[in-house]
Protein backbone atom coordinates (compact mmCIF):
# COMPACT_ATOMS: atom_id res chain seq x y z
CA UNK A 1 0.00 0.00 0.00
CA UNK A 2 1.85 2.92 -1.20
CA UNK A 3 1.69 6.51 1.61
CA UNK A 4 -0.79 8.02 0.28
CA UNK A 5 -3.57 5.12 0.63
CA UNK A 6 -2.36 4.59 3.95
CA UNK A 7 -2.53 8.24 4.83
CA UNK A 8 -6.26 8.35 3.60
CA UNK A 9 -6.87 5.01 6.00
CA UNK A 10 -5.87 6.44 8.60
CA UNK A 11 -7.94 9.55 8.58
CA UNK A 12 -10.96 6.67 7.69
CA UNK A 13 -10.14 5.45 10.53
CA UNK A 14 -10.18 8.03 12.88
CA UNK A 15 -13.38 9.75 11.28
CA UNK A 16 -15.14 6.50 10.99
CA UNK A 17 -17.39 6.45 14.23
CA UNK A 18 -18.53 9.86 13.81
CA UNK A 19 -19.48 9.10 10.53
CA UNK A 20 -20.95 6.32 11.27
CA UNK A 21 -23.12 7.77 13.96
CA UNK A 22 -24.07 10.85 11.97
CA UNK A 23 -25.30 8.97 9.26
CA UNK A 24 -27.15 6.39 11.38
CA UNK A 25 -29.26 9.27 12.76
CA UNK A 26 -29.80 10.42 8.93
CA UNK A 27 -31.12 7.41 7.66
CA UNK A 28 -33.23 6.99 10.88
CA UNK A 29 -30.75 4.36 12.54
CA UNK A 30 -30.68 1.54 9.57
CA UNK A 31 -26.96 0.87 10.74
CA UNK A 32 -26.92 -1.24 7.05
CA UNK A 33 -27.78 1.70 4.89
CA UNK A 34 -24.86 4.03 7.12
CA UNK A 35 -22.43 1.73 6.72
CA UNK A 36 -22.55 1.22 2.82
CA UNK A 37 -23.26 4.94 3.26
CA UNK A 38 -19.81 5.52 4.74
CA UNK A 39 -17.80 2.74 2.40
CA UNK A 40 -18.77 4.95 -0.72
CA UNK A 41 -17.69 8.20 0.94
CA UNK A 42 -14.37 5.98 1.71
CA UNK A 43 -14.10 4.79 -1.87
CA UNK A 44 -14.87 8.63 -3.16
CA UNK A 45 -12.06 9.79 -0.85
CA UNK A 46 -9.81 7.19 -2.38
CA UNK A 47 -10.29 8.43 -5.70
CA UNK A 48 -10.34 12.49 -5.03
CA UNK A 49 -7.81 12.62 -2.51
CA UNK A 50 -4.70 11.44 -4.11
CA UNK A 51 -4.87 14.40 -6.66
CA UNK A 52 -6.21 17.17 -4.46
CA UNK A 53 -5.09 16.60 -1.52
CA UNK A 54 -6.56 15.61 2.29
CA UNK A 55 -9.34 18.30 3.04
CA UNK A 56 -8.91 19.99 5.83
CA UNK A 57 -11.80 18.84 7.33
CA UNK A 58 -11.77 15.40 5.89
CA UNK A 59 -14.94 14.82 8.43
CA UNK A 60 -17.27 17.10 7.14
CA UNK A 61 -16.13 15.96 3.37
CA UNK A 62 -16.90 12.71 3.98
CA UNK A 63 -20.28 13.43 5.55
CA UNK A 64 -21.36 15.53 3.07
CA UNK A 65 -20.07 12.82 -0.35
CA UNK A 66 -22.18 10.33 2.05
CA UNK A 67 -25.25 12.30 2.46
CA UNK A 68 -25.49 13.50 -0.50
CA UNK A 69 -25.22 9.66 -2.22
CA UNK A 70 -27.78 9.34 0.02
CA UNK A 71 -30.48 11.65 -1.48
CA UNK A 72 -28.84 10.52 -4.57
CA UNK A 73 -30.50 7.27 -4.14
CA UNK A 74 -33.35 8.52 -2.53
CA UNK A 75 -34.45 10.64 -5.32
CA UNK A 76 -33.47 7.62 -7.66
CA UNK A 77 -35.10 4.87 -5.97
CA UNK A 78 -37.71 6.12 -3.60
CA UNK A 79 -37.33 2.83 -1.80
CA UNK A 80 -37.13 3.70 1.97
CA UNK A 81 -41.11 3.68 1.94
CA UNK A 82 -42.98 5.48 4.69
CA UNK A 83 -40.08 7.52 5.68
CA UNK A 84 -40.20 9.32 2.16
CA UNK A 85 -42.20 12.51 3.78
CA UNK A 86 -39.43 12.80 5.88
CA UNK A 87 -36.59 12.23 3.52
CA UNK A 88 -38.42 14.84 1.01
CA UNK A 89 -38.27 17.04 3.52
CA UNK A 90 -34.04 17.06 4.34
CA UNK A 91 -34.30 17.63 0.57
CA UNK A 92 -35.58 20.05 0.40
CA UNK A 93 -33.80 21.35 3.10
CA UNK A 94 -30.38 20.24 1.13
CA UNK A 95 -31.08 23.11 -1.43
CA UNK A 96 -31.73 25.71 0.83
CA UNK A 97 -28.68 24.93 3.13
CA UNK A 98 -26.69 23.45 0.32
CA UNK A 99 -23.69 26.30 0.78
CA UNK A 100 -23.02 25.90 4.97
CA UNK A 101 -23.99 22.52 5.26
CA UNK A 102 -20.52 21.45 5.08
CA UNK A 103 -19.69 23.80 7.90
CA UNK A 104 -22.57 22.56 9.46
CA UNK A 105 -21.82 18.83 9.71
CA UNK A 106 -18.56 20.32 10.82
CA UNK A 107 -20.31 22.10 13.95
CA UNK A 108 -22.94 19.83 14.81
CA UNK A 109 -22.68 18.13 18.08
CA UNK A 110 -22.32 14.41 17.51
CA UNK A 111 -21.52 13.44 20.92
CA UNK A 112 -25.67 12.54 20.98
CA UNK A 113 -25.24 10.40 18.01
CA UNK A 114 -22.15 8.79 18.96
CA UNK A 115 -23.96 7.82 22.31
CA UNK A 116 -26.81 6.63 20.37
CA UNK A 117 -24.55 4.38 17.96
CA UNK A 118 -23.30 2.94 21.26
CA UNK A 119 -26.55 2.10 22.64
CA UNK A 120 -28.02 0.63 19.08
CA UNK A 121 -25.47 -1.98 18.97
CA UNK A 122 -25.30 -2.84 22.50
CA UNK A 123 -29.33 -3.08 22.36
CA UNK A 124 -30.79 -5.55 24.52
CA UNK A 125 -32.46 -7.03 21.13
CA UNK A 126 -29.38 -8.56 20.31
CA UNK A 127 -27.58 -11.43 21.42
CA UNK A 128 -24.24 -11.24 24.00
CA UNK A 129 -22.07 -12.06 20.72
CA UNK A 130 -23.60 -10.09 18.17
CA UNK A 131 -23.27 -6.77 20.75
CA UNK A 132 -19.93 -7.15 20.82
CA UNK A 133 -19.24 -8.16 17.38
CA UNK A 134 -21.18 -5.08 16.45
CA UNK A 135 -19.77 -2.74 19.15
CA UNK A 136 -16.02 -3.32 17.86
CA UNK A 137 -17.10 -2.95 14.08
CA UNK A 138 -19.35 0.37 14.04
CA UNK A 139 -18.12 1.94 17.20
CA UNK A 140 -14.38 0.89 17.59
CA UNK A 141 -14.27 0.75 13.57
CA UNK A 142 -12.04 -2.71 13.32
CA UNK A 143 -12.51 -4.68 10.26
CA UNK A 144 -14.36 -7.95 10.09
CA UNK A 145 -11.32 -9.51 9.61
CA UNK A 146 -9.77 -8.10 13.09
CA UNK A 147 -12.87 -8.93 14.87
CA UNK A 148 -12.28 -12.25 13.47
CA UNK A 149 -8.73 -13.31 14.61
CA UNK A 150 -9.80 -11.03 18.13
CA UNK A 151 -12.26 -13.70 18.46
CA UNK A 152 -10.38 -16.52 16.47
CA UNK A 153 -13.75 -17.45 14.54
CA UNK A 154 -13.31 -17.54 10.97
CA UNK A 155 -14.30 -14.55 9.13
CA UNK A 156 -17.65 -15.61 7.26
CA UNK A 157 -18.56 -16.38 10.98
CA UNK A 158 -18.07 -12.55 12.27
CA UNK A 159 -18.82 -11.01 9.27
CA UNK A 160 -22.42 -12.95 9.56
CA UNK A 161 -23.00 -12.24 13.25
CA UNK A 162 -22.40 -7.86 11.99
CA UNK A 163 -24.65 -9.11 9.40
CA UNK A 164 -27.36 -10.74 11.16
CA UNK A 165 -27.19 -8.36 13.92
CA UNK A 166 -27.95 -5.31 11.80
CA UNK A 167 -30.87 -7.15 10.53
CA UNK A 168 -32.03 -7.77 14.21
CA UNK A 169 -31.56 -4.32 15.14
CA UNK A 170 -33.68 -3.14 11.84
CA UNK A 171 -36.22 -5.51 12.17
CA UNK A 172 -36.65 -4.58 15.98
CA UNK A 173 -37.46 -1.40 15.41
CA UNK A 174 -34.67 0.11 17.57
CA UNK A 175 -34.91 4.02 17.93
CA UNK A 176 -31.61 5.36 17.33
CA UNK A 177 -31.61 7.52 20.20
CA UNK A 178 -29.73 8.25 24.17
CA UNK A 179 -31.62 5.93 26.39
CA UNK A 180 -33.09 8.05 29.30
CA UNK A 181 -34.54 8.31 32.65
CA UNK A 182 -34.69 4.44 34.38
CA UNK A 183 -34.23 2.72 31.23
CA UNK A 184 -30.78 5.11 30.55
CA UNK A 185 -28.99 2.69 33.79
CA UNK A 186 -30.08 -0.54 32.40
CA UNK A 187 -28.81 0.07 28.83
CA UNK A 188 -26.09 1.61 29.95
CA UNK A 189 -25.25 -1.72 32.18
CA UNK A 190 -25.57 -3.48 28.65
CA UNK A 191 -22.96 -0.74 27.07
CA UNK A 192 -20.39 -1.20 30.17
CA UNK A 193 -20.70 -4.81 29.86
CA UNK A 194 -19.66 -5.07 25.97
CA UNK A 195 -16.67 -2.94 26.86
CA UNK A 196 -15.73 -4.80 30.12
CA UNK A 197 -16.15 -8.15 28.05
CA UNK A 198 -14.13 -6.83 25.02
CA UNK A 199 -11.23 -5.86 27.73
CA UNK A 200 -11.10 -8.91 29.62
CA UNK A 201 -11.15 -10.86 26.49
CA UNK A 202 -7.42 -9.08 25.74
CA UNK A 203 -6.78 -9.39 29.19
CA UNK A 204 -7.39 -13.34 30.00
CA UNK A 205 -7.94 -14.50 26.45
CA UNK A 206 -10.13 -17.36 26.52
CA UNK A 207 -9.61 -18.51 23.01
CA UNK A 208 -6.00 -18.33 20.79
CA UNK A 209 -2.74 -18.88 21.68
CA UNK A 210 -1.64 -16.04 23.35
CA UNK A 211 -2.79 -15.29 27.11
CA UNK A 212 -3.17 -11.57 26.63
CA UNK A 213 -3.81 -9.61 23.93
CA UNK A 214 -3.22 -6.20 24.63
CA UNK A 215 -4.46 -4.49 21.35
CA UNK A 216 -7.72 -5.89 22.43
CA UNK A 217 -7.39 -4.18 25.81
CA UNK A 218 -6.07 -1.00 24.26
CA UNK A 219 -9.67 -1.33 21.79
CA UNK A 220 -11.99 -1.51 25.22
CA UNK A 221 -9.83 1.18 27.15
CA UNK A 222 -10.44 3.62 24.07
CA UNK A 223 -13.98 2.97 23.96
CA UNK A 224 -13.92 3.14 27.88
CA UNK A 225 -12.64 6.91 27.45
CA UNK A 226 -14.84 7.94 24.63
CA UNK A 227 -17.76 6.80 27.01
CA UNK A 228 -16.50 8.42 30.00
CA UNK A 229 -16.20 11.68 28.03
CA UNK A 230 -19.35 11.44 26.42
CA UNK A 231 -21.16 10.65 30.07
CA UNK A 232 -18.91 12.58 32.59
CA UNK A 233 -21.35 12.45 35.31
CA UNK A 234 -21.96 8.49 35.18
CA UNK A 235 -20.09 6.84 37.82
CA UNK A 236 -19.86 3.94 36.95
CA UNK A 237 -18.48 4.98 33.37
CA UNK A 238 -15.66 6.28 35.34
CA UNK A 239 -15.32 3.59 37.53
CA UNK A 240 -15.01 0.60 34.75
CA UNK A 241 -12.42 3.31 33.07
CA UNK A 242 -10.35 3.17 36.34
CA UNK A 243 -11.13 -0.47 36.84
CA UNK A 244 -9.24 -0.76 33.02
CA UNK A 245 -6.43 1.78 33.54
CA UNK A 246 -5.18 0.22 36.14
CA UNK A 247 -5.87 -3.51 35.15
CA UNK A 248 -3.99 -2.66 31.73
CA UNK A 249 -0.95 -1.00 33.93
CA UNK A 250 -0.04 -4.91 34.86
CA UNK A 251 -0.28 -5.91 31.71
CA UNK A 252 3.87 -5.52 31.44
CA UNK A 253 4.24 -7.19 34.59
CA UNK A 254 1.47 -10.65 34.31
CA UNK A 255 4.04 -12.26 32.53
CA UNK A 256 7.55 -13.24 32.53
CA UNK A 257 9.40 -13.51 29.46
CA UNK A 258 8.27 -17.29 28.88
CA UNK A 259 4.86 -16.43 28.80
CA UNK A 260 4.10 -17.50 32.22
CA UNK A 261 1.50 -15.83 34.11
CA UNK A 262 2.86 -14.15 37.02
CA UNK A 263 0.27 -13.67 39.92
CA UNK A 264 -0.52 -10.14 41.58
CA UNK A 265 1.43 -10.67 44.62
CA UNK A 266 4.41 -12.04 42.82
CA UNK A 267 4.38 -9.15 40.08
CA UNK A 268 7.30 -6.55 40.08
CA UNK A 269 5.22 -3.66 40.84
CA UNK A 270 8.34 -1.49 39.44
CA UNK A 271 6.83 -2.90 36.23
CA UNK A 272 3.38 -1.73 36.58
CA UNK A 273 2.84 1.36 33.93
CA UNK A 274 2.71 4.62 36.61
CA UNK A 275 1.16 6.35 33.94
CA UNK A 276 -2.34 4.44 33.91
CA UNK A 277 -2.11 3.24 37.46
CA UNK A 278 -2.27 7.60 37.35
CA UNK A 279 -5.21 8.02 34.96
CA UNK A 280 -7.23 5.31 36.58
CA UNK A 281 -6.60 6.83 40.20
CA UNK A 282 -8.01 9.90 38.34
CA UNK A 283 -11.08 8.57 37.51
CA UNK A 284 -11.71 6.58 40.41
CA UNK A 285 -11.45 10.15 42.00
CA UNK A 286 -14.09 11.69 39.57
CA UNK A 287 -16.41 8.39 40.32
CA UNK A 288 -16.56 8.88 43.24
CA UNK A 289 -16.80 12.61 43.72
CA UNK A 290 -20.09 12.11 42.00
CA UNK A 291 -21.67 10.76 44.81
CA UNK A 292 -24.56 8.37 45.14
CA UNK A 293 -23.92 4.47 46.30
CA UNK A 294 -20.91 3.21 44.70
CA UNK A 295 -22.25 0.64 41.74
CA UNK A 296 -19.84 -2.69 41.17
CA UNK A 297 -17.20 -1.08 38.68
CA UNK A 298 -16.54 1.64 40.91
CA UNK A 299 -16.26 -0.42 44.18
CA UNK A 300 -13.70 -2.79 41.92
CA UNK A 301 -11.59 -0.05 40.77
CA UNK A 302 -11.63 1.03 44.18
CA UNK A 303 -10.06 -2.56 44.80
CA UNK A 304 -7.70 -2.29 42.43
CA UNK A 305 -6.68 1.01 43.54
CA UNK A 306 -5.43 -0.62 46.34
CA UNK A 307 -3.37 -3.05 44.90
CA UNK A 308 -2.07 -0.17 42.77
CA UNK A 309 -1.38 2.23 45.84
CA UNK A 310 0.59 -0.56 48.06
CA UNK A 311 4.39 -0.48 46.73
CA UNK A 312 4.87 -3.54 48.02
CA UNK A 313 2.18 -6.69 49.02
CA UNK A 314 2.69 -5.87 52.53
CA UNK A 315 2.10 -2.28 51.88
CA UNK A 316 -1.42 -3.35 50.99
CA UNK A 317 -4.40 -1.95 52.90
CA UNK A 318 -6.62 -4.68 53.38
CA UNK A 319 -9.00 -2.91 55.54
CA UNK A 320 -10.24 -0.84 53.00
CA UNK A 321 -10.69 -3.98 50.62
CA UNK A 322 -12.47 -5.91 52.56
CA UNK A 323 -14.82 -2.54 53.29
CA UNK A 324 -14.65 -2.51 49.62
CA UNK A 325 -15.85 -6.21 49.29
CA UNK A 326 -18.29 -5.76 51.75
CA UNK A 327 -20.02 -3.24 49.65
CA UNK A 328 -19.89 -5.21 47.01
CA UNK A 329 -20.85 -8.71 48.23
CA UNK A 330 -24.17 -6.28 49.31
CA UNK A 331 -24.47 -4.88 45.83
CA UNK A 332 -24.15 -7.89 44.05
CA UNK A 333 -24.51 -10.71 45.90
CA UNK A 334 -21.95 -13.61 44.15
CA UNK A 335 -20.03 -16.72 45.34
CA UNK A 336 -17.46 -15.32 43.45
CA UNK A 337 -17.00 -12.32 45.53
CA UNK A 338 -17.82 -13.91 48.26
CA UNK A 339 -14.62 -15.88 47.76
CA UNK A 340 -12.60 -13.00 47.26
CA UNK A 341 -13.92 -11.21 49.70
CA UNK A 342 -12.59 -14.10 52.28
CA UNK A 343 -8.89 -14.06 50.69
CA UNK A 344 -9.06 -10.21 51.57
CA UNK A 345 -10.49 -10.91 55.01
CA UNK A 346 -7.45 -13.66 55.66
CA UNK A 347 -5.18 -10.82 54.85
CA UNK A 348 -7.19 -7.95 57.51
CA UNK A 349 -7.87 -10.59 59.75
CA UNK A 350 -5.99 -13.42 60.19
CA UNK A 351 -6.08 -17.02 58.17
CA UNK A 352 -8.44 -18.43 60.36
CA UNK A 353 -11.47 -15.85 59.79
CA UNK A 354 -10.82 -16.58 56.13
CA UNK A 355 -11.46 -20.35 56.27
CA UNK A 356 -14.57 -19.52 58.49
CA UNK A 357 -16.43 -17.66 55.26
CA UNK A 358 -14.88 -20.23 52.49
CA UNK A 359 -16.49 -23.29 54.63
CA UNK A 360 -19.40 -21.55 54.43
CA UNK A 361 -18.88 -21.22 50.42
CA UNK A 362 -17.47 -24.84 50.03
CA UNK A 363 -21.12 -25.99 50.94
CA UNK A 364 -23.00 -23.90 47.92
CA UNK A 365 -23.85 -25.90 44.99
CA UNK A 366 -23.02 -23.25 43.22
CA UNK A 367 -18.85 -23.44 43.27
CA UNK A 368 -18.74 -27.40 43.77
CA UNK A 369 -16.28 -28.33 41.21
CA UNK A 370 -14.68 -24.75 41.03
CA UNK A 371 -11.03 -25.20 41.43
CA UNK A 372 -10.21 -22.38 43.38
CA UNK A 373 -12.57 -23.19 46.37
CA UNK A 374 -9.89 -25.53 47.68
CA UNK A 375 -7.25 -23.62 46.40
CA UNK A 376 -7.80 -20.71 48.50
CA UNK A 377 -8.74 -22.89 51.08
CA UNK A 378 -5.49 -24.62 51.09
CA UNK A 379 -3.57 -21.05 51.24
CA UNK A 380 -5.55 -20.58 54.47
CA UNK A 381 -4.82 -23.69 55.85
CA UNK A 382 -1.09 -23.52 54.73
CA UNK A 383 -0.84 -20.56 56.68
CA UNK A 384 -2.56 -21.60 59.80
CA UNK A 385 0.23 -24.62 59.65
CA UNK A 386 -2.29 -27.63 58.48
CA UNK A 387 -0.16 -28.72 55.55
CA UNK A 388 -1.32 -32.57 55.35
CA UNK A 389 -4.47 -31.03 55.04
CA UNK A 390 -3.63 -27.59 52.57
CA UNK A 391 -1.50 -30.13 50.47
CA UNK A 392 -4.79 -32.65 50.09
CA UNK A 393 -6.90 -29.31 48.88
CA UNK A 394 -4.09 -28.48 46.20
CA UNK A 395 -4.31 -31.80 45.14
CA UNK A 396 -8.24 -31.32 45.15
CA UNK A 397 -7.83 -28.48 42.75
CA UNK A 398 -4.85 -29.38 40.41
CA UNK A 399 -7.58 -32.27 39.86
CA UNK A 400 -10.36 -30.06 38.96
CA UNK A 401 -8.80 -27.21 36.78
CA UNK A 402 -8.70 -27.60 33.25
CA UNK A 403 -5.63 -25.13 32.50
CA UNK A 404 -2.67 -26.94 32.11
CA UNK A 405 -0.37 -24.11 33.39
CA UNK A 406 -2.41 -23.62 36.43
CA UNK A 407 -1.95 -27.56 37.01
CA UNK A 408 1.44 -27.84 37.28
CA UNK A 409 1.45 -24.66 39.55
CA UNK A 410 -0.85 -26.21 41.88
CA UNK A 411 0.85 -29.60 42.09
CA UNK A 412 4.08 -27.66 42.26
CA UNK A 413 2.61 -25.99 45.25
CA UNK A 414 1.46 -29.18 46.53
CA UNK A 415 4.93 -30.77 46.38
CA UNK A 416 6.57 -27.99 47.98
CA UNK A 417 4.65 -28.75 51.22
CA UNK A 418 5.93 -32.07 51.62
CA UNK A 419 5.03 -35.18 53.02
CA UNK A 420 4.74 -34.04 56.78
CA UNK A 421 1.98 -34.83 59.17
CA UNK A 422 -0.06 -31.66 59.93
CA UNK B 1 1.97 3.44 21.10
CA UNK B 2 2.66 7.05 22.26
CA UNK B 3 4.05 10.23 20.31
CA UNK B 4 4.79 13.26 21.22
CA UNK B 5 4.06 16.45 18.68
CA UNK B 6 6.25 19.49 19.04
CA UNK B 7 4.96 23.13 18.31
CA UNK B 8 7.89 25.15 16.85
CA UNK B 9 8.04 28.66 18.30
CA UNK B 10 7.63 31.54 15.98
CA UNK B 11 8.09 34.99 16.36
CA UNK B 12 4.92 35.83 18.38
CA UNK B 13 5.02 32.41 20.95
CA UNK B 14 8.67 33.86 21.27
CA UNK B 15 7.61 37.43 22.18
CA UNK B 16 5.39 36.21 24.57
CA UNK B 17 2.13 37.14 22.62
CA UNK B 18 -0.64 35.15 23.87
CA UNK B 19 -2.98 33.54 21.60
CA UNK B 20 -5.94 35.64 21.11
CA UNK B 21 -9.11 34.15 22.94
CA UNK B 22 -10.76 32.95 19.48
CA UNK B 23 -7.27 30.89 18.86
CA UNK B 24 -7.66 29.77 22.08
CA UNK B 25 -10.84 28.84 21.67
CA UNK B 26 -10.20 27.00 18.84
CA UNK B 27 -7.62 25.14 20.40
CA UNK B 28 -9.45 24.23 22.83
CA UNK B 29 -12.06 22.78 20.66
CA UNK B 30 -9.82 20.43 18.78
CA UNK B 31 -8.12 18.72 21.54
CA UNK B 32 -11.51 18.30 23.30
CA UNK B 33 -12.22 16.34 20.06
CA UNK B 34 -8.67 14.35 21.12
CA UNK B 35 -10.27 13.87 24.12
CA UNK B 36 -13.40 12.73 23.18
CA UNK B 37 -11.88 10.28 21.24
CA UNK B 38 -9.11 8.92 23.64
CA UNK B 39 -6.23 10.78 21.98
CA UNK B 40 -5.23 12.86 24.20
CA UNK B 41 -2.84 12.28 26.90
CA UNK B 42 -0.85 15.47 28.18
CA UNK B 43 -0.22 18.77 26.62
CA UNK B 44 1.45 21.96 27.73
CA UNK B 45 2.54 25.30 26.10
CA UNK B 46 5.78 26.73 26.84
CA UNK B 47 6.83 30.03 27.45
CA UNK B 48 9.62 32.27 25.39
CA UNK B 49 13.23 30.88 25.39
CA UNK B 50 13.96 34.46 27.31
CA UNK B 51 12.55 32.99 30.10
CA UNK B 52 14.78 29.82 29.81
CA UNK B 53 18.91 28.57 29.90
CA UNK B 54 21.32 26.23 27.92
CA UNK B 55 23.48 24.34 29.49
CA UNK B 56 26.47 22.85 26.82
CA UNK B 57 28.79 20.07 28.81
CA UNK B 58 32.45 20.85 27.66
CA UNK B 59 35.87 19.13 28.19
CA UNK B 60 36.69 18.24 31.26
CA UNK B 61 33.48 18.87 33.01
CA UNK B 62 33.20 22.38 31.76
CA UNK B 63 30.24 23.39 31.83
CA UNK B 64 28.65 26.67 29.77
CA UNK B 65 25.55 28.41 30.89
CA UNK B 66 23.96 30.54 28.19
CA UNK B 67 20.72 32.27 28.68
CA UNK B 68 17.67 32.55 26.11
CA UNK B 69 16.31 33.80 24.03
CA UNK B 70 17.63 32.05 21.79
CA UNK B 71 17.95 32.99 18.54
CA UNK B 72 17.53 30.25 16.12
CA UNK B 73 14.00 30.07 16.32
CA UNK B 74 13.27 27.58 13.82
CA UNK B 75 14.86 24.78 16.24
CA UNK B 76 13.03 26.14 19.05
CA UNK B 77 9.36 24.64 20.85
CA UNK B 78 6.48 26.76 21.65
CA UNK B 79 4.48 23.42 23.39
CA UNK B 80 4.06 19.79 22.98
CA UNK B 81 1.36 16.81 23.58
CA UNK B 82 1.33 13.50 23.82
CA UNK B 83 -0.90 11.26 22.30
CA UNK B 84 -1.38 7.55 21.98
CA UNK B 85 -2.64 6.43 18.75
CA UNK B 86 -2.21 3.08 16.53
CA UNK B 87 0.28 4.35 14.17
CA UNK B 88 2.29 6.86 13.11
CA UNK B 89 -0.36 7.82 10.10
CA UNK B 90 -3.15 8.02 12.61
CA UNK B 91 -1.30 10.50 14.63
CA UNK B 92 -0.41 12.65 10.92
CA UNK B 93 -4.43 12.19 10.59
CA UNK B 94 -4.42 13.51 14.07
CA UNK B 95 -2.71 16.07 14.14
CA UNK B 96 -2.90 17.76 10.25
CA UNK B 97 -6.56 19.30 11.64
CA UNK B 98 -4.58 21.07 14.27
CA UNK B 99 -5.80 24.50 14.48
CA UNK B 100 -2.79 25.81 13.70
CA UNK B 101 -1.83 29.09 12.11
CA UNK B 102 -0.37 29.38 8.26
CA UNK B 103 2.96 28.81 8.23
CA UNK B 104 3.49 27.08 11.43
CA UNK B 105 4.27 23.39 11.71
CA UNK B 106 4.62 20.42 13.70
CA UNK B 107 7.45 17.80 14.54
CA UNK B 108 5.57 14.68 15.26
CA UNK B 109 8.12 11.92 16.99
CA UNK B 110 7.56 8.27 18.66
CA UNK B 111 8.21 8.04 22.12
CA UNK B 112 10.01 4.89 23.77
CA UNK B 113 8.51 2.13 24.91
CA UNK B 114 9.63 -0.19 27.98
CA UNK B 115 10.42 -2.56 25.37
CA UNK B 116 12.49 -0.62 23.10
CA UNK B 117 14.96 -1.01 26.06
CA UNK B 118 15.67 -4.67 26.15
CA UNK B 119 18.55 -5.00 23.94
CA UNK B 120 20.10 -2.92 26.28
CA UNK B 121 18.45 -3.89 28.97
CA UNK B 122 18.28 -7.64 28.67
CA UNK B 123 17.01 -8.15 32.69
CA UNK B 124 15.03 -5.28 33.09
CA UNK B 125 16.61 -4.44 35.65
CA UNK B 126 17.52 -1.01 34.77
CA UNK B 127 13.88 -0.36 33.43
CA UNK B 128 12.64 -1.42 37.07
CA UNK B 129 14.80 1.05 38.60
CA UNK B 130 13.55 3.98 36.23
CA UNK B 131 9.91 3.05 36.52
CA UNK B 132 10.35 3.04 40.89
CA UNK B 133 12.22 6.32 40.20
CA UNK B 134 9.24 7.31 38.75
CA UNK B 135 6.66 5.81 40.95
CA UNK B 136 8.50 8.02 43.50
CA UNK B 137 8.42 11.23 41.49
CA UNK B 138 4.65 11.15 41.06
CA UNK B 139 4.02 10.55 44.59
CA UNK B 140 5.56 13.24 45.82
CA UNK B 141 4.22 15.81 43.25
CA UNK B 142 1.10 14.25 44.66
CA UNK B 143 0.09 12.57 41.79
CA UNK B 144 -1.36 9.70 43.35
Amino acid sequence: MDETQRRIEAVFRIEWTRLLAGLARFVRGDLGAAEELAQDAFVAALETWPHDGIPRDPGAWLMQVAKNRALKRIDRQRRWGEKEVEIARVVEDRQERAADAIEKAADDDIGDDLLSLVFASCHPSLSAESRVALTLRVVAGLTTEEIACAFVVPESTAAQRIVRAKRTLAESGARFEVPRGPELAERLGSVLEVVYFVFNEGYVATAGAEWMRPALCEDALRLGRILAALMPGEAEVQGLVALMEIQASRIGARTSPDGTPIPLFEQNRARWDHFLVERGLAALKRGEALGGAPGPYLLQAGIAACHARARTPADTDWRRIVACYDQLAAATPSPIVELNRAVAVSFADGPAAGLRIVDQLAKLPALEGYHLVPAVRADFLSRLGRHGEARAELERAAALTKNDRERALLVARAAALGTGRS
Amino acid sequence: MKFIVFGHANKDTEAGVLPTGEEFAKMGKFIEELVKAGVFVAGEGLQPSSKGARITFGKGGKTTIKNGPFTESKELIAGFSIIQVKSLDEAIAWMSRTPSPEGSSLEIRQLFSDEDFAPVDPTGELREQDAKLRAEADERHGKS
